[in-house]
């Protein structure tokens, strides 16, 4: 093959887009797994409409992916991109926002009629003008038609061999960027050789003739390599939030030596997460499709109450209708973990997009003095940790958990290095086995403030709950004043007390300096990447980032007062700045806020902070 | 038969029941202590097994008088927590104990995919046919026309006949008793509890204070019951009253009631009762029948055997799937799948 000229380059990202029918995640996900295998650091962000098969053609149906991947660890997944691929005008039109100065734009050409221009909005046939895409490298090829020629003989009737041209664009991708295919090629053959062996020889074949395509034409003069990040030595894979979410539940549940119980109900982003849960029954996990989301929380309680870890997954809509269980489960103090993967709202809201404004719901979402732990995982790789810490953190304490996720990370993926289950704690919960002298009292407390918990099945231990107010040694029904008050009092305390056995804040950069950036939850790789950059530039920046949001842990008072300015960023209108506000109020707090259902930009972020460095 | 040998008094706690005087749940209480030691007995259950969960109401209350592993859940919601304790151990014998508002009301799509499921469940339904607790207002129960806090005008809505609704939920268990008869109530709970699968137990129970005598036409004393309602028996002829002289016939795709020796109907001509058909349309027709046109019947109207029991089937399939997977412990699943080495 003839490269006319290979260019080294530190990072390059990709966007897949095309209607939500035309498999770009798919082909996203292959060419992410595939430089992930190939050594380089990767980041994705799948960005797809609500609807299943939106209107075709039009730009509200539009799905993306994209992928950032380099010679060092990515910690996002880009804000613009270099090369973007859509495979039709409404693709294009619906993504031009994103592309980078002189980024190259391949666009399906068969796809460029009068009746997609139409569709997509345009008001002439000109696109380069109307998208102002001079200075860009519009590449036009024939996609469709060329895939159409490449598996004639594949034995696919044509709408079987129209579906495959994604894998045509991703041949185009991986010469450009000197991919092997293999990792693509095992894929399909694993996907489709059970159902219908020809399905993957022409989805094969597709990638193939596209990779010819762009060596043979002159139109991709210039390829791409990216070297292998460095890393640590060790075993990686690649993971997604949402599947790093139920793993890590899967080994705190192995660490407590107790079985897993997952009852839910499918609700965006977060159904992966049950889904991943119903595979793992081998590792003594069961799942209950509940009939709503108040029964997914309720048969989880019920499951806590008979000695399963229990757990219970939804979104933002699901954590409203949950409320009123995780209050009853607040009253009984039993472990139990709630994974709220957070999406645009309120209401039905925007269901594939990412949000943090659930934090406040969180916090305090439900009646009566009912405090929850809450832990925010963020990245896709660090789900895994903080599920596990949650089910540690519910189960030592006796106390629900909400861990909160969002759409960004749990759809993410990112390469991961394998950690090995002894380097986790074990879980000890305070299980009773023997009735006490003088009768099993449920509400007396260890040092930790949790009470006992008694599954019910053993022997001499029968007692009785609810979510009537208790007394604050038997648990019986009890209405007195003093009592009411007495218990109030304990179950926040119980909460405040985690602090206790939480890792202390950490803050990155240095410990003193101009301005510290506070982030939590899934925000992290953007604002690590802004605070880089601009350390590289000799500002005096660093950040503080949570994922124990309720108790905070102890040393943020230390960390905050050593900064001249602290500004707080989050994906809502400020419910952490004013968490912040009501915990530590001697400070000020700046604010960086964003709600379009979409994660931050590096360059946003950096233009407000060199405003706030001035 | 086992050797746990109980009495009432080992299901007693040492809470003090706080039903009004008169209220039909002292009866179902007494009903339910007396019928644990016979159910331990036979279905070989010893008492630290028993479990019981309610929802809000009156009924809901149960779970304190009884000195068995309780749990009392919020409202509408005892059938969902229920099916969690059972699938989470299904060794243990859950009873749930709700009413019509709770079950049939807030929490009627828990009652009904409990029942779908077929989770191997006893439920008792108080219905009482009024919420008591929040001091008298119509339920889903509710005679068309009561005049309620809530109804001052009479309702203008018709109401549910839970049989009705446990069979069209695929039910595979369906007995109704009255507060005041203890024994059947007894009978039909020891009959739910060797029952695979969900059991649902309705009882006709009055509220003195809100809805005094909604079941008196039909059920109100021992003559009245002879009359007018009907103690089905499997394998037994339909008869009631108090000569046994009335019974039911099938005639022109209904039920009828006969008298036996009048227009032409012999003792041969009356249905024999099988709890055991799997087809439900006798036991509908027998459950939705209604006084005054009819007895209402009272007894284990619907047990048929259904081997898929949820619980036990989510079991099954955990022990399948780990005879079979290759991914023993988190550290097989974590390197499951395609990873790579860094040297």
């Amino acid at each position: 093959m003839d490269k006319k000229s290979v260019h080294e380059v530190k990072d390059v990202v990709i966007r897949f887009s095309g209607d939500s029918g035309d498999g770009m995640q798919l082909t996203g996900t292959l060419f992410s797994d595939t430089s992930a295998l190939f050594g380089n650091g990767t980041s994705t962000f799948p960005d797809y409409p609500a609807e299943i098969r939106a209107p075709q053609g039009t730009v509200a149906g539009v799905s993306g992916f994209q992928v950032h991947f380099g010679d060092s660890r990515q910690m996002n997944p880009g804000d613009y991109c270099d090369v973007l691929v859509a495979m039709n005008p409404a693709a294009l039109k619906a993504n031009r926002k994103w592309l980078k100065p002189s980024a190259t734009v391949i666009l399906d050409g068969d796809s460029v009629t009068e009746e997609h221009l139409k569709k997509a909005g345009f008001k002439t046939t000109d696109i380069v003008s109307e998208l102002n895409l001079d200075g860009y490298n519009l590449i036009v090829p024939d996609i469709t038609s060329m895939t159409r020629e490449a598996l004639k003989d594949s034995g696919l009737d044509n709408k079987g061999i129209v579906k495959c041209k994604n894998m045509f664009a991703l041949g185009i991708c991986f010469w450009m960027f000197d991919r092997p295919e293999e990792h693509a090629f095992q894929y399909l053959e694993a996907k489709f050789n059970k159902k219908n062996p020809a399905i993957a020889e022409a989805n094969k074949k597709a990638i193939r003739a596209g990779y010819d395509y762009a060596a043979n034409t002159h139109q991709f003069a210039n390829t791409y390599t990216v070297a292998p990040a460095p890393r640590k030595k060790g075993t990686y894979r690649s993971i997604s939030g949402n599947v790093a979410t139920a793993w890590g539940l899967i080994a705190a549940s192995e660490k407590a030596h107790l079985p897993l119980f997952c009852g839910s109900y499918p609700i965006t982003p977060a159904t992966v997460v049950l889904e991943e849960l119903a595979k793992r029954k081998e590792l003594n996990v069961k799942t209950v499709q509940a009939e709503d989301e108040i029964a997914g929380i309720c048969t989880a309680i019920g499951a806590s109450y008979a000695g399963n870890f229990a757990v219970t997954s939804t979104s933002g809509p699901g954590l409203s209708l949950k409320s009123e269980a995780l209050g009853l489960a607040v009253m009984l103090e039993l472990p139990l973990v709630v994974v709220d993967v957070q999406r645009g709202g309120p209401s039905t809201g925007l269901p594939t997009k990412t949000e943090q404004s659930d934090l406040m719901q969180a916090l305090y979402g439900r009646n009566g003095e009912c405090p929850v732990a809450i832990v925010a995982a963020s990245s896709p790789s660090d789900c895994f940790h903080y599920a596990f810490e949650a089910g540690r953190i519910a189960m030592e304490h006796m106390v629900p958990t909400i861990l909160l996720s969002d759409g960004f990370i749990a759809n993410g993926s990112e390469p991961w290095k394998i950690p090995s289950m002894s380097e986790y704690p074990e879980i000890k919960p305070p299980i009773v086995d023997d009735a006490p002298e003088g009768g099993f009292m449920p509400y007396v407390r260890n040092e930790k403030l949790a009470r006992g918990w008694a599954f019910p099945g053993k022997k001499g231990l029968e007692h009785r709950i609810g979510g009537l107010e208790k007394d604050a040694v038997k648990g019986n029904i009890s209405h007195d004043p003093d009592n009411h008050q007495k218990m109030v009092k304990f179950r926040a305390a119980k909460v405040a007390k985690i602090a206790d056995y939480l890792p202390k804040q950490e803050v990155y950069g240095d410990e003193e300096g101009d301005l510290l950036v506070v982030g939590w939850g899934g925000t992290r790789g953007h604002l690590q990447t802004a605070v880089d950059q601009l350390r590289e530039e000799g500002k005096k920046i660093s950040l503080c980032h949570f994922n124990y949001i309720n108790p905070l842990p102890h040393g943020v008072h230390d960390i905050f007062k050593k900064f001249k300015k602290i500004v707080v960023c989050e994906l809502n209108e400020g419910q952490f700045a004013n968490y912040l506000r009501q915990q530590f109020q001697e400070f000020q707090y700046e604010q960086c806020n964003k709600c379009q259902g979409l994660p931050f930009t590096v360059v946003e972020l950096k233009e407000k902070f060199e405003s706030l460095l001035k | 038969m086992a050797d746990y040998k109980y009495t009432p008094a080992d299901f007693k706690s040492d809470q003090e029941v706080r039903w009004c005087p008169g209220c039909g749940n002292h009866a179902i209480l007494n009903a339910v202590q007396r019928a644990l030691p016979v159910i331990a007995d036979e279905t070989d259950t010893p008492h630290n097994l028993f479990t019981f969960v309610s929802g809000i109401g009156c009924s809901s209350r149960f779970i304190y008088y009884m000195k068995t592993f309780g749990f009392h859940s919020v409202h509408g919601r005892a059938n969902a927590v229920a099916t969690g304790v059972k699938v989470a151990n299904p060794k243990l014998a859950v009873w749930v104990c709700s009413g019509d508002g709770d079950s049939l009301a807030i929490g009627g799509n828990h009652f009904i995919h409990a029942i779908r499921r077929n989770v191997d469940l006893n439920m008792i339904l108080f219905n009482n046919e009024i919420y008591g607790l929040t001091k008298g207002q119509y339920s889903p129960t509710t005679k068309l026309g009561k005049i309620t806090k809530t109804s001052p005008y009479g309702t203008v809505e018709k109401p549910f006949n839970p049989g009705e609704l446990v069979i069209g939920a695929k039910g595979t268990f369906f007995a109704r008793s009255v507060d005041m008869e203890v024994n059947l109530s007894k009978d039909c709970m020891v009959a739910a509890a060797k029952h695979h699968g969900m059991s649902v137990i309705e009882i006709l129970q009055n509220c003195v204070i809100f809805n005094d005598k909604t079941h008196a036409l039909y059920a109100g004393d021992k003559a009245t019951r002879l009359e007018h309602t009907i103690t089905l028996k499997h394998g037994e002829k339909m008869l009631f009253g108090a000569n046994k002289d009335k019974g039911l016939v099938f005639e022109n795709m209904k039920l009828k009631v006969v008298t036996i020796g009048e227009d032409g109907y012999t003792l041969d001509d009356i249905l024999v009762h099988d709890a055991h058909e799997k087809d439900t349309t006798l036991h509908m027709m027998l459950a939705a029948m209604k006084y005054p046109d009819y007895p209402v019947a009272l007894g284990v109207i619907r047990s048929v055997a259904e081997p898929n029991v949820y619980d036990q089937a989510v079991e099954k399939q955990c022990e399948e799937v780990k005879a079979k997977s290759k991914i023993h412990c988190v550290d097989d699943l974590l390197h499951s799948g395609e990873i790579w080495e860094v040297e």
